[in-house]
């Protein structure tokens, strides 16, 4: 074991968390863009033609990382939410109000596309569908979110508010989830399982490749927001002039 | 496959480019916004930087 422990603690203060968010960022941009590259690759020119769906089912490389994105992200937001308020963390509140627009960016990019993959599956662009209906309202809960800190000028109230949205709306996550369980839903049951993967190695590698690629790219795009996040709030501390200087 | 005679001829090809270029045209979004923001803090940060900015236009248009 290290004789030297790495103190997170530090980081919870943004005069640490900043030059090290800056560090990291090409930490993640780079293999995301790689990810990308070798996902549509992947996705494109080695995983076959479907049997059933054809080439649309290539649809579900993105469509499908973009919905679990949009979950993951909702999660990660309402946590760094509840820190913030519950332990009066300025750096944590940050963090939440930086994943929310990607968070909606990703929620907005499963929707459109799950249309464009449901009007040659289903026959229609949108049905009032559990799963459908649910991750809608997490678009909602998103837009919410973030029109709801912009309408309020004090960094903290608005912090405050934002948490009770973010903690409320979570539950909204397992029923997006299991809504296909739940109840008799147009919408396909989940793709991949621990005991299962309902398709071919290569389809299924497209997929998780391009999964990797936006998970990197979320948090080099959050890392780079809550920098900028940081410099707008904290703009008259000292440390922050000799950091950008 | 042979994306150009896929892309040409697969009753599908307009969902699948769709729904990629959504994608990607929201990515490319998020940068740009990001992008701005950026050069909105540091005109904030350092209000003379359009001035020098525009001045070293101005330069440049004379001299050419």
């Amino acid at each position: 074991m290290s004789k030297h422990r790495i103190n997170w603690y530090k980081y919870a203060a943004p005069a640490n968390f900043y030059p090290l968010a800056g560090k990291m960022i090409p930490v993640f941009a780079i293999p995301a863009a790689i990810l990308f590259v070798v996902g549509l690759y992947v996705g494109f020119f080695v995983a076959p033609t479907d049997a059933v769906q054809g080439e649309s089912y290539r649809i579900l490389f993105i469509h499908v990382p973009a919905a679990w994105m949009g979950m993951f992200l909702y999660v990660l937001m309402a946590v760094y939410a509840g820190i913030g308020w519950a332990f009066n963390a300025r750096l944590a509140s940050m963090m939440a109000t930086a994943i929310a627009t990607t968070g909606a960016i990703f929620t907005f990019i499963s929707l459109v596309t799950g249309s464009l993959w449901g009007r040659p599956a289903w026959g229609v662009w949108w049905v009032w569908d559990a799963r459908l209906t649910s991750t809608l309202i997490l678009l909602f809960l998103y837009i919410g979110f973030i029109s709801l800190q912009s309408s309020i000028d004090d960094w903290r109230r608005a912090d405050r508010a934002g948490a009770v949205l973010a903690l409320v709306g979570v539950v909204n996550v397992p029923i997006i989830y299991f809504s296909v369980q739940w109840w008799n839903s147009l919408h396909q049951g989940a793709t991949i399982t621990k005991s299962s993967f309902k398709m071919a190695p290569s389809m299924a590698a497209a997929m998780l490749i391009l999964l990797g690629a936006c998970w990197l790219y979320s948090i080099a795009v959050v890392l780079v927001r809550v920098r900028y996040i940081i410099r707008e709030r904290e703009q008259e501390a000292p440390w922050l002039a000799e950091a950008t200087a | 496959m042979n994306l150009i005679r896929y892309f040409a001829t697969d009753r599908y090809a307009v969902y699948v480019w769709g729904s990629y270029s959504v994608t990607f045209v929201l990515l490319a979004g998020e940068l740009f916004m990001l992008w701005k923001r950026k050069r909105k803090i540091a005109g904030r940060d350092n209000p003379g930087l359009d001035d020098r900015e525009s001045q070293f236009e101005t330069s440049l248009q004379e001299s050419q």
